[in-house]
């Protein structure tokens, strides 16, 4: 499974390792929900850094889409929600 | 639904937007190429405009610097001369010149961090524009054209994602620069016309009003020693030839 962490590069992330990101992320959704900023950033971080340790870096040339993207470390709500804007209600 | 995925769709989207733009497959490849060239172009001409950006706020520092040493510098002296409205005032002063130059380290070191990441960032889209390259040319020698069209797929999905990421990053640096010239502008006012030619002007006020203070100590100083002079030597030389009329008056004139 390949992730993206917006403005670092991808990610090549065991698949059983998917069950604990969505924990993460389950939280963080929550925080964006709130519009909490600390809880943002101290959720966002403890995202990115489980995809960091479980996962390993791919090469700069490396040519192919990933199945989850993540925004920043530096990202805050305001610029999450931006992104999520006009397209964010995607159903799914 | 979860952040992760809400991103990957919207990601994902943009991707699958770009290729449905041609009916020929392999068409979208080049274009998308073309695209990547732009992009890359783009982003050189980003790291240019931060970088200028960032040197003009070090140059507006070096010249608050300057003016806060100058302050430092009147205020001791003010001090030397027992005048503490005059040290009180220019320690005001440089007071205020270091809130700003607070606020521009804090400018400077948000736009060193964007500059870091739009290089970071055309180093990867680099690498990853010359791998598509590669891969555009092994696509049109392929076969059949399902297949090409699979690969195409994965390729082009993988630039426009790292495209996408790119384009982020421009976008924060570009919005940071344009912040940043408003306020290093306002400054630049300031320094031209404004509170800070004021400081200059009225620093050399200062600086005239301390050079009188320095000026007038010493005009007392002479004076001090004028008068020691007038007051010991004439009743040295009217008592002298009292006391010892002998040949001696040689020496006092000396």
């Amino acid at each position: 499974m390949i992730v993206r962490i917006i403005g670092e590069g991808q990610f090549e992330v065991p698949a059983d390792h998917l069950e604990e990101l969505n924990r993460l992320d389950d939280q963080l959704m929550k925080t964006v929900d709130a519009g909490d900023d600390g809880s943002f950033t101290t959720a966002l971080q403890a995202l990115l850094t489980s995809v960091r340790t479980a996962g390993s870096e791919l090469p700069l040339d490396y040519l192919g889409p990933s199945d989850l993207v993540l925004p920043g470390p530096d990202a805050t709500i305001e610029e999450v929600r931006e992104v999520l804007g006009d397209e964010g209600l995607i159903p799914g | 639904m979860g952040l992760m995925k809400r991103f990957s769709y919207i990601f994902k989207a943009k991707a699958s937007k770009q290729l449905d733009k041609y009916e020929d497959p392999r068409e979208t490849l080049d274009y998308s190429y073309e695209k990547q060239l732009e992009l890359l172009q783009k982003m050189r001409r980003g790291v240019a405009d931060v970088a200028t950006s960032r040197k003009r706020i070090e140059l507006q520092a070096q010249q608050l610097q300057a003016s806060a040493a100058k302050l430092e510098g009147q205020a001791k002296q003010a001090v030397a001369q027992n005048r503490e409205d005059l040290a009180r005032e220019a320690l005001t002063r440089r007071e205020t010149i270091a809130a700003q130059l607070g606020d521009l380290q804090v400018q400077h070191d948000q736009l060193k961090a964007e500059e870091t990441k739009l290089i970071d960032a055309s180093q990867r889209l680099q690498a990853k524009v010359e791998s598509f390259r590669t891969r555009k040319e092994t696509i049109k020698a392929t076969y059949t054209a399902a297949e090409a069209q699979t690969k195409i797929g994965e390729a082009v999905s993988g630039i426009s994602e790292e495209m996408g990421d790119v384009g982020m990053a421009m976008q924060r640096a570009e919005d940071k620069v344009a912040s940043m010239q408003a306020r290093s502008g306002a400054l630049d006012e300031l320094m031209a016309s404004g509170a800070l030619e004021d400081y200059a002007s009225s620093g050399d006020r200062l600086q005239a009003e301390l050079n009188r203070g320095a000026g007038s100590s010493e005009v007392e100083l002479e004076l001090a020693r004028l008068k020691g002079e007038l007051g010991g030597a004439p009743a040295k030389q009217i008592s002298a030839p009292a006391s010892t009329p002998s040949p001696t008056p040689t020496e006092d004139q000396r």
